[in-house]
């Protein structure tokens, strides 16, 4: 077994553990820490597969900016556990078997039936140099540069909608 | 060498694991980080295929994908903030009446 593919298995049972983590945990805090992980483990998977800079926006952007602003959130609502409510009994039940069955039929048809005979290039010494980042930064500025500018407008406009949101409105009682 | 479909076997899991959560918690907190989890599995899914076929486009969606989920958490929490003023709880069960 070579020690990438001995990487990989270590490191997706790791994401999925933190996955399942943050879908059982009933204290949202503890959810948005296995995210975290998850959000980490993948940052090491973009590595292995030599994307060096999306793997530190991965943790700058997510890991860093939305889980603070989650945490941020769950500490402010106070709203770490809910109250026991009224749930339809067959849902829980019924929405883990389609699960199951959905990943079962995924993972069979992307292993199982005529797979993809594709593999990972490891990354090489120039994956890491700034040339790589370089390029990225060429083709982001020259093939993608609309979409980049597009995305600057959404992001002003989630900005304004965020602040209308939670503005207290003229005459509003406290 | 690991093949480019383990790649995507593990993305196709934490999707599941997303959509699941999105179905079976009630707390709309947990089910924002469950939409953000299946977000994340497809970008590993565009990296690991960016990789395999040598394209950086891939990794430039990543990009855009970030940035897309970064304004949907701003928006969609602003949200939730303004729910939790008028309802006190975020429980998605409880927001079954259309104003107010």
């Amino acid at each position: 077994m070579s020690i990438d593919l001995m990487l990989f298995l270590v490191l997706a049972l790791v994401a999925v553990a933190a996955a399942i983590g943050m879908l059982i945990s009933q204290n949202a805090v503890y959810s948005a820490l296995f995210l975290v992980i998850n959000f980490a483990t993948v940052a090491v998977f973009y590595l292995l597969l030599g994307a060096p800079f999306i793997a530190m926006a991965q943790i700058t952007v997510y890991a860093g900016a939305i889980m603070v602003l989650f945490l941020f959130v769950i500490m402010l609502l106070g709203a770490e556990k809910l109250a026991p409510g009224k749930v339809l009994p067959y849902q829980r039940p019924m929405a883990i078997s389609l699960a199951v069955v959905l990943v079962v039929e995924a993972v069979y048809l992307i292993l199982g039936r005529n797979p993809s005979v594709a593999t990972i290039i490891p990354p090489t010494e120039a994956t890491n140099t700034i040339d790589a980042i370089r390029e990225l930064g060429m083709t982001l500025f020259t093939k993608y540069l609309l979409p980049f500018e597009v995305t600057s407008i959404l992001l002003l406009v989630a900005m304004i909608g965020a602040i209308v949101l939670t503005k207290r409105e003229k005459g509003e009682q406290k | 060498m690991v093949p480019e479909t383990y790649y995507i076997a593990l993305s196709a899991i934490l999707f599941t694991i997303g959509a699941l959560g999105v179905l079976i918690r009630r707390n709309a907190l947990i089910i924002f980080m469950s939409v953000e989890l299946m977000l994340n599995a497809a970008n590993l899914a565009f990296v690991a295929f960016a990789n395999t076929y040598g394209q950086l486009s891939g990794q430039i969606i990543v990009f855009f994908v970030i940035a897309v989920a970064a304004a949907e958490v701003a928006v969609g929490l602003a949200l939730i903030v303004a729910i939790f003023k008028t309802k006190k709880s975020i429980d998605v069960d409880q927001m079954s009446s259309l104003k107010g």
